[in-house]
């Protein structure tokens, strides 16, 4: 329960008037109403319900790698706008605006680190960069993320969050399903470990490509992980889908994700998993 | 000839039955019609050139959803010979939407793929409108695991409008077949020749694509996205006039991929299109496929594996600073 009921209603009126907007959050889980700072120290998941709350790179670093230790590699790759592709926007504007909103230049950050003092390779996807969706810029990043655990000799931990490919890249970002595949299938000859965290919502290119190459799957609570959209499915099939359609119980059950882990206890289970495999 | 007409091939078809109608009727009444029937073919000639080459890139969609479209078996069929079909991926299901099987080119023993549509209302059922569930990419990976088993080069036919959206096929992981495929190809130590014949949608067809070589018909499109679903996406409003415009965004035809790098290679259709000649269109193809699997079976394991994998790591286009 909250604990604000507790307070009388003209405190809480009086209060209101104060609070800076943003400072409580709504659980789209059960609808409770939290308190933003105490939900940051709960790993960003409702202490009601433990809904998980989608998070960005920023927060994932600090949640799974040792304070401090994310050093960022390639961190001056670029988008560019190739085809000059332009709907309502030009892409190189949508772009410009999401770098300007989210403070990222795309949507994955990849790293060195360590995780309990265990060196690894890290890469986090950003869904709040035009969805998380995959072009040019987060393929190369990947797959030099996975050259760089080569050449180091470590495992690879990647925490996925995309929507798919990128549109506004065509052709192109269709291949980094190819590109991120391939260099999977070279670090995987090389005895590379590559554990995969699935997060809200990991769709459709990068669950057809390096989401599903995992030696480990690894998957948050409640997270949509899958490849057709359910209203395309829906559209397709003329029926509705069961509930809980997609979602990691659903992914588990059918037998694509190896273990579901709450979020708070992702970092000792990464470690247990790697100090088995190394 | 073609049972049915796409707008822009009107006038051809016209010209060419006014032309035969014409020859029929100088035999008939034993008339000298030669002169005319000259400058009427000769027309027809000018007339196909001007249309083909001024084809938008939504009207080659078109070309390559064409209904008389000769789809995998009817190249299988005429590339090849000792064709035996094998079904199944030994875990589900057969899936009559990927067809595949050994068979010989000149002679020579090569597992062909594909992705196969149906002509006939009921034919198309059957195959899913070629549409695959995770079965078929499980039967493609069998069948390339086992012509790498016995050292047999890979040809992949793809002609699809994408992997099937189902519930069984999210059941049954449609993406991590799709991804296990490209994975399994990167690695594969057996040539590998990718040819997109018709319809590339996205991942659907990437599935069977990961090639040391990868061609495409002059009339076939590959991209992300359909011109459809991307207008669908992009422009709320109005979709369904904005169809041409994705298509001419998103760059869709043959030589588009072969200027960003991710084809390697144009094969010309017989003048209108692979529909109106069958045959021709699969000689051009059985030509490039023999010319390929020649160059390619001089490489190593090791160097084809090398090479493919540096093939796809160069492709995609960004800035750094
Ligand atoms: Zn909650």
């Amino acid at each position: 329960m909250a604990w604000f009921k507790r307070k009388s209603p003209g405190l809480l009126a009086q209060q209101k008037k104060e609070m800076p907007d943003g400072l409580w959050v709504k659980c789209d889980g059960c609808g409770e109403i939290i308190y933003r700072k105490q939900l940051a120290e709960n790993a960003h998941v409702c202490n009601h319900c433990d809904f998980h709350f989608r998070i960005q790179s920023k927060e994932y670093i600090e949640l799974l790698c040792d304070f401090g230790t994310f050093r960022e590699i390639d961190a001056k790759l670029e988008p560019v706008d190739f085809l000059n592709f332009k709907d309502s926007r030009r892409y190189e504007e949508r772009l410009k605006g999401a770098q300007k909103k989210t403070g990222l230049i795309d949507a994955i950050r990849t790293g060195t680190a360590k995780i309990k003092n265990i060196p690894v390779v890290f890469g986090v996807m950003d869904f709040a960069f035009v969805g998380g969706s995959m072009g040019s810029v987060v393929g190369e990043k990947v797959a030099r993320a996975i050259d760089q655990a080569m050449g180091l000799k470590v495992p690879l931990i990647m925490v996925c969050a995309s929507g798919g490919a990128r549109m506004q890249e065509s052709i192109v970002s269709l291949m980094q399903m190819a590109k991120t595949s391939a260099k999977l299938a070279q670090f995987s000859d090389s005895g590379g470990l590559y554990i995969v965290i699935l997060t809200n919502p990991t769709t459709a290119g990068v669950v057809a490509s390096y989401a599903m190459l995992g030696d480990v799957h690894l998957a948050e609570p409640g997270a949509l992980i899958g490849f057709a959209g359910a209203r395309v499915i829906k559209q397709t099939i003329g029926q509705d889908l069961p509930e809980g359609f997609q979602r990691s119980q659903f992914q588990l059950e059918h037998g694509f994700v190896d273990a579901i882990v709450h979020r708070k206890e992702m970092k000792n289970t990464l470690v247990k998993l790697i100090t088995f495999f190394l | 000839m073609s049972s049915y007409v796409l707008d822009f091939e009107k006038p051809i078809v016209e010209l060419e039955k006014k032309i035969a109608e014409m020859r029929a009727y100088s035999v008939s009444e034993n008339m000298d019609m030669e002169d005319e029937i000259r400058r009427l073919e000769k027309k027809l000639e000018k007339l196909m050139e001007d249309t083909y080459a001024r084809l938008t890139r939504w009207q080659r969609v078109l070309l390559s959803r064409h209904p008389d479209r000769p789809y995998a078996l009817d190249y299988i069929e005429r590339l090849f010979t000792d064709y035996v079909e094998l079904h199944g991926d030994r875990h589900f299901a057969d899936d009559p939407a990927m067809v595949g099987g050994v068979a010989k080119l000149d002679g020579d023993p090569v597992m062909v793929i594909g992705q196969q549509k149906g002509r006939t209302t009921k034919q198309k059922l059957h195959r899913n409108f070629g549409m695959m569930n995770p079965e078929g990419y499980r039967r493609a990976l069998r069948l390339m695991h086992l012509a790498e088993k016995f050292h047999r080069p890979v040809v992949c036919l793809i002609d699809t409008p994408g992997a099937y959206p189902g519930l069984g096929a999210e059941e049954r992981g449609q993406g991590e077949a799709i991804a296990r495929n490209l994975f399994e190809m990167a690695h594969l130590k057996v040539p590998i020749l990718a040819v997109i014949i018709g319809e590339g949608a996205s991942g659907g067809a990437l599935g069977i694509g990961m090639g040391d070589r990868v061609l495409m018909m002059e009339n076939a499109w590959y991209s992300v996205i359909s011109p459809e679903g991307c207008a669908a996406i992009l422009w709320k409003k109005n979709p369904s006039e904005m169809i041409p415009t994705a298509a001419e965004m998103l760059r869709v035809t043959a030589p588009d991929l072969l200027e960003l790098g991710v084809i390697d290679e144009v094969i010309p259709e017989p003048m209108g299109g692979a529909h109106r000649n069958y045959n021709a269109a699969a000689q051009t193809v059985k030509d490039r496929i023999r010319f390929h699997l020649n160059a390619l079976k001089k490489l190593s394991p090791a160097q084809l594996i090398g090479q493919r994998i540096e093939k796809y790591s160069k492709i995609g286009f960004y800035k750094e600073n």
